[in-house]
């Protein structure tokens, strides 16, 4: 940091601060602000017939009995939808996911793919039409096993009509999604050179988001007979546009909004459910809701991708590390939903981490459909597969050389000022990674924690260390955009296509437009985000909030300011030039005229020409990476195999945060998933492919008991390029539990298990085989 | 359909129901729409009410089995719950508020309970409500800064 | 989802067992189970009209109705001194506490499900079970019996004098164990409980009198392997038979030692 930066920081009032978020008390006292809260209780009850194989042909339907059951307005079928083929990837246009959906597809491709819609007036009578339905399947061999997809005889989508709007590699004919390589360098001659070679593959499972509201869509016909999309969504633009082509109108027919959202996490970056209403009201009239059940999350929803990382690493006997080779296998299931984009985070945001001795790098990977449920957009997007993978070839290097694993990453880490090769020859501009380590030694007293301790009754403790990073945006693609206009009586309206899911952007961003202004955060009255009143926005996904549309609350401002000082130019009968704003006032330097706020607001109103409000649009053609190093210790029962979480300590260079507290919540959330991941959450499959762990019954998240004690901790950086100095936070802090926790659990037993989940039955059996 | 009399947040109800009709349905076709559902297999703490002050799953029992008895929301408890909460907000650990009414409903019956908890018995009476965003760490934080300013203690607001 | 076409809160046990006689009637627990199936119920039986919902204690046993719950069970006073705390050991990781309000004695120990940590617990003392129609039987008895259209109405606990310990085996704090294991030494005779196989519990008494003479560390080993070469085992999504065979080794041993050294 400069001491220019340093100062900016000193002088900071809303930025920088603890500020509560803005809804909080609404969402604390119970307030009615989520989609099902808000819609009408008398919709009609939009419900899913779901095929029960994971690769068939629908031969008949007949839905005759179905819709003569009372109250049952609509059964809809492969016959009755669009043939016009879509991807529910909320992406960029041109989206890298190839079109591969329909509505509804007589070919379905998973245990769970969509085979009728049923619209009715309760519950009960749809559930009724839901078992009246008769479907006669083919059924079809089916593709279970990512490894054995590509070029499988059995094709997941054998369609003439398969269309990738992007050159990602892909081909359906070989079950391919997208397939690529990149790197720098002769990696093949440099790992011949290496002292020591480490060759280990790693597999992490389809785990899945479930944030606490499922995904629910409300449509109606508007007052203009447009239709009317009230969902719970980070991406309201992406899913105006995938409605439009899905459903066949154009998109001036289509309003989208979001409301409060129950949590996302990547899972609502997909129009997971929004068609299927769509689609009812837009044939019946008359508004309907699709509410999702905990089942239907998770055995039809948007899950991570199951990857296979294989890494050749080479090092020097010194510990350089010199030469990375990496391998990914992504499982994306059924549809190819983030699949060609995801992967690629699993090299270009791990390698990045080890520029400091890299010689040179291969990144390769191949995307394969199979018959498992469509997987999605996840927190950490394929770079916490590739950094648990990364990270922990990273410790056994160290175990094998005999050294400590956190100086063996001072030794190799990126720092300030690198050019990082293997991330598009981005420079790391603001990089605190060495503080962030070092830091984190101490807090979390590395030196005591690391050696082996023997507790007695077959328990020990030990300790692990993992760092991490990702991006702050996508580069050259991500846009995010604010509208700030004036009221009369001096404050503001903050309007944003951004998606607040709880992680706090809309404070975040007011915290920032009121620093700029000048003003209280209270000053500043936030909505968003909604396609016919939000300036365009990408949505929230990629990190990218804070980053992009925070840069663009920036400029919106300044554009603002000097729209205040035109006015009150006007009203001063002098230069634009001549005004300073001065927040609440402003004044003309060279008489001290003043004139408030509040009067340049009622002049706005009354004979103006210059409109009151400013919008701005940002893209950035870098994604500044924040950095991370996460520390755990745990208690390991050698005889049960149970893992207990004593501490997991973190520190994290996210630039300058701009709401500590909030910064602070992020990583311990991120930092909680990633433990379930890594000891709870499961997923197994029955023959059909389908998740055993298909309820919160199954699936394990882990609950308050389950995840010893947190400390989280700041170093900053400054981010040139980000406001007020700021990069992501929201991704990163779900990388480094996987990675850390199998290291401790190695220091515990001596064995590397090489894939998440560990259970308990894993490491005791692995040491009675030992004994 | 069947008659059914209860309290409902201090006020008596009469209501026809369905005599499979569950509690949480009742209570949200009956403008209790604090009450959430998150999983189907009793799981998840997002439903708790308290029945004659008591914490339970509302997506687990009959409506018709609260005939008789007192049932209360978050609706009717926004006072006592307005005296902690803000100290959650303090901490951000409201995130995305899904699980709030519940998380807050059951801390109310712990407070009730046990109005000096430690954090280990805060920790074991609320481990029935799940939250993915918080990492449930800020809610403890928020609940012992509650205590301790009870207390006359440092405030951490 | 549930489907119920009549709900009632019978006055006597009487017209809550003649309602139950037909196939399609449930005789209501706790309802946490009930409510994820699917099938379709005539008459849902509700028997918390009948003050089956209080525990009793004399000089010489507990009296637990059938609508007890397990939040009841995990705070009383006088089972837990009985039990050295077992009682509360055994059900305090179930889910939370609003399942354990609702949760019933006599809805758990009616399913009989093979993951039940009160069956478990409940073999592990001289537990009787008081049926409508049935009379009084041994728990060991009823888990054995199979499902018929009685009624649960109370559980009798004689205390006999004794050294207890509960120990479960959960992949995560609030799931169904993967394993779960009571031991009791009741006047002199020891016995442990392994439930979650993943089937039923079952019971094994020290027949061979591997901790005659005391229970040391080496003897609970010994009795921890002769109950694991006893114990069938199975596997599901949450472990595999020889996971749980190693588990009882561990969980036995560890159940004996630790009731050997509760002091009486």
């Amino acid at each position: 940091m400069t001491e220019k930066q340093r100062q900016e920081r000193a002088g900071l009032r809303t930025v920088n601060q603890a500020v509560p978020k803005k809804d909080a008390m609404q969402l604390l006292l119970g307030k009615p602000v989520y989609t099902d809260d808000i819609t009408p209780r008398d919709a009609l009850v939009v419900k899913i017939l779901r095929s029960p194989h994971a690769n068939a042909i629908v031969e008949e339907i007949d839905a005759t009995i179905a819709r003569k059951i009372p109250g049952v307005v609509a059964v809809y079928t492969w016959q009755d939808v669009p043939q016009t083929r879509f991807t529910i990837a909320g992406q960029t246009y041109p989206e890298p996911s190839p079109y591969d959906r329909l509505i509804l597809d007589r070919h379905v491709r998973f245990a769970g793919d969509a085979v009728a819609i049923i619209a009715a007036e309760d519950e009960k009578a749809a559930l009724r039409a839901m078992k009246a339905v008769k479907v006669r399947y083919r059924v079809l061999e089916a593709v279970l096993d990512m490894h054995t997809a590509k070029d499988n005889p059995v094709l997941v989508h054998p369609e003439e009509d398969w269309y990738p709007s992007c050159p990602v590699g892909g081909d359906n004919r070989r079950n391919l999604v997208a397939s690529g390589a990149s790197g720098d360098g002769d990696v093949d001659a440099v790992l011949a050179r290496c002292d020591i070679v480490l060759d280990r593959t790693y597999h992490t499972k389809a785990f899945n988001q479930a944030m606490m509201e499922t995904f629910r869509t409300y449509t109606e016909l508007d007052r203009y007979g447009r239709l009317h999309v009230i969902s719970s969504t980070q991406i309201v633009f992406h899913v105006r546009r995938i409605l439009s082509r899905a459903l066949g109108i154009p998109k001036s027919r289509i309003r989208v909004e979001k409301p409060r959202i129950g949590g996302g996490f990547g899972a609502k970056q997909t129009a997971v459910c929004e068609v299927y209403p769509a689609f009812v009201t837009l044939q019946t009239g008359r508004p309907a809701k699709l509410i999702y059940t905990r089942e239907e999350a998770q055995t039809a929803g948007s899950p991570r991708h199951e990857m296979e990382v294989r890494i050749r690493l080479g090092a020097g006997s010194d510990g350089r590390i010199r030469a990375i080779d990496l391998y990914t296998l992504s499982n994306t299931g059924a549809y190819s939903e983030h699949g060609p984009t995801t992967v690629g985070l699993s090299g270009h945001k791990a390698i990045p981490l080890y520029t400091g001795n890299l010689e040179a790098y291969r990144f390769g990977y191949d995307v394969v459909y199979t018959n498992h449920q469509s997987a999605g957009a996840y927190r950490g997007y394929g770079a916490t597969q590739g950094i648990y993978a990364l990270e922990t070839i990273v410790n056994e290097l160290a175990e094998r050389l005999h050294m400590d694993p956190t100086r063996l990453r001072d030794l190799n880490m990126v720092r300030e000022g690198m050019q990082m090769t293997s991330y598009y020859n981005e420079m790391a501009n603001a990089c605190a990674l060495d503080r962030c380590m070092e830091h984190c030694r101490q807090i979390f007293h590395w030196d005591e924690k690391y050696p082996v301790r023997d507790m007695g009754n077959g328990k020990v403790r030990a300790a692990g260390v993992a760092m991490a990073m990702q991006g702050s945006c996508i580069s050259n693609v991500d846009v995010g955009s604010a509208t700030i206009k004036l009221s009369e009586d001096g404050t503001y309206n903050l309007i944003i296509g951004a998606a607040d899911m709880g992680t706090g952007c809309d404070t975040i961003l007011a915290q920032m437009a009121a620093e700029c202004m000048d003003c209280g955060v209270e000053d500043v009255a936030v909505f968003g985000a909604d396609t016919d009143a939000s300036p365009y926005d990408s949505g929230s996904y990629a990190s990218s909030t804070t980053y992009i549309t925070g840069k663009a609350v920036e400029q919106a401002c300044a554009e603002l300011k000097r729209k205040i000082c035109a006015i009150a130019a006007g009203m001063l009968g002098c230069a634009p030039e001549e005004i300073v704003f001065e927040g609440r006032q402003v004044r003309r330097a060279s008489t001290g005229e003043t004139v408030t706020l509040e009067q340049i607001g009622y002049k706005s109103q009354v004979s103006n020409n210059i409109a009151a409000e400013a919008t701005a649009s940002h893209s950035s053609p870098v994604s500044p990476p924040p950095y991370m190093v996460g520390m755990v210790e745990i208690e390991l029962d050698k005889e049960t195999g149970q893992v207990t979480v004593l501490d997991y300590m973190a520190v994290v260079d996210c630039g300058i945060p701009i709401n500590p507290a909030l910064a602070r919540i992020q990583t311990e959330g991120g930092i909680v998933q990633g433990i379930g991941h890594t000891l709870t959450e499961n997923v197994q499959y029955d023959h059909n492919g389908r998740p055993i762990e298909s309820s919160f019954f199954q699936y394990r998240l882990p609950t308050r008991l389950d995840m010893g004690r947190l400390r989280v901790e700041f170093e900053h950086s400054y981010e040139p390029t980000g406001p007020f100095g700021a990069k992501s936070i929201g991704e990163i802090v779900i990388n480094t539990p996987a990675p850390a926790l199998t290291h401790a659990i190695y220091r515990a037993t001596g064995v590397w298990h090489r894939e998440i989940p560990i259970t308990p039955e894993q490491i005791a059996l692995s040491l009675e085989k030992d004994a | 359909m069947m008659e059914l009399k209860l309290t409902l947040n201090g006020k008596p109800l009469a209501a026809s129901v369905e005599p499979d009709c569950l509690l949480i349905d009742f209570l949200r076709a009956h403008g209790c729409l604090s009450v959430k559902r998150g999983c189907e297999t009793s799981g998840c703490g997002l439903c708790t009410v308290l029945v004659d002050g008591r914490p339970v799953l509302s997506c687990s029992m009959l409506a018709a089995r609260a005939a008789g008895h007192s049932v209360q929301t978050l609706e009717g408890l926004q006072d006592e719950a307005a005296g902690f909460v803000r100290f959650i907000a303090s901490q951000g650990a409201d995130q995305c508020g899904f699980c709030n009414p519940g998380f807050v409903m059951n801390t109310i019956a712990l407070l009730r309970e046990n109005p000096d908890p430690t954090d280990d018995e805060i920790r074991a009476y609320l481990a029935g409500n799940l939250c993915r965003c918080s990492g449930y760490d800020g809610q403890l934080r928020g609940i012992r800064a509650y205590l301790d300013s009870r207390k006359g203690g440092p405030a951490h607001d | 989802m549930i489907q119920i076409q009549t709900y009632v809160q019978a006055q006597t046990l009487e017209e809550a067992w003649q309602l139950n006689q037909k196939r399609s009637a449930r005789i209501l627990g706790g309802m946490l189970w009930l409510k994820m199936e699917s099938l379709p119920v005539s008459t849902a039986i509700d028997l918390c009209r009948l003050g089956l919902d209080a525990i009793e204690e004399t000089e010489e046993q507990f009296t637990l109705g059938a609508m007890v719950t397990l939040r009841q069970i995990e705070q009383h006073a006088g089972l837990n001194a009985y039990t050295q705390g077992a009682a509360a050991r055994a059900v305090q990781d179930i889910v939370g506490v609003q399942f354990r309000n609702m949760a019933t004695l006599g809805g758990s120990l009616w399913s009989r499900f093979g993951f039940s940590d009160l069956l478990t617990w409940m073999l592990s003392m001289d537990t009787w079970v008081q049926l409508y129609r049935g009379g009084l039987v041994p728990l060991e008895q009823f888990a054995a019996m199979p499902y018929d259209r009685d009624l649960l109405v109370r559980v009798i606990v004689y205390k006999r004098p004794g050294r207890f310990a509960y120990q479960a085996m959960r992949n995560q704090r609030t799931d169904i164990p993967v394993l779960n294991c009571a031991f009791s030494q009741m006047e002199g005779v020891c016995r442990a409980v392994v439930g979650a196989r993943p089937g039923k519990a079952i019971v094994l008494r020290d027949e061979a009198g591997l901790l005659a003479g005391g229970i040391t560390p080496e003897r609970a080993r010994a009795f921890a392997q002769w109950a694991a070469e006893r114990t069938p085992t199975g596997s599901n999504s949450r472990g595999s038979a020889a996971y749980r065979t190693h588990l009882v080794k561990v969980l036995v041993r560890r159940a004996a030692e630790e009731a050997g050294g509760n002091a009486l």
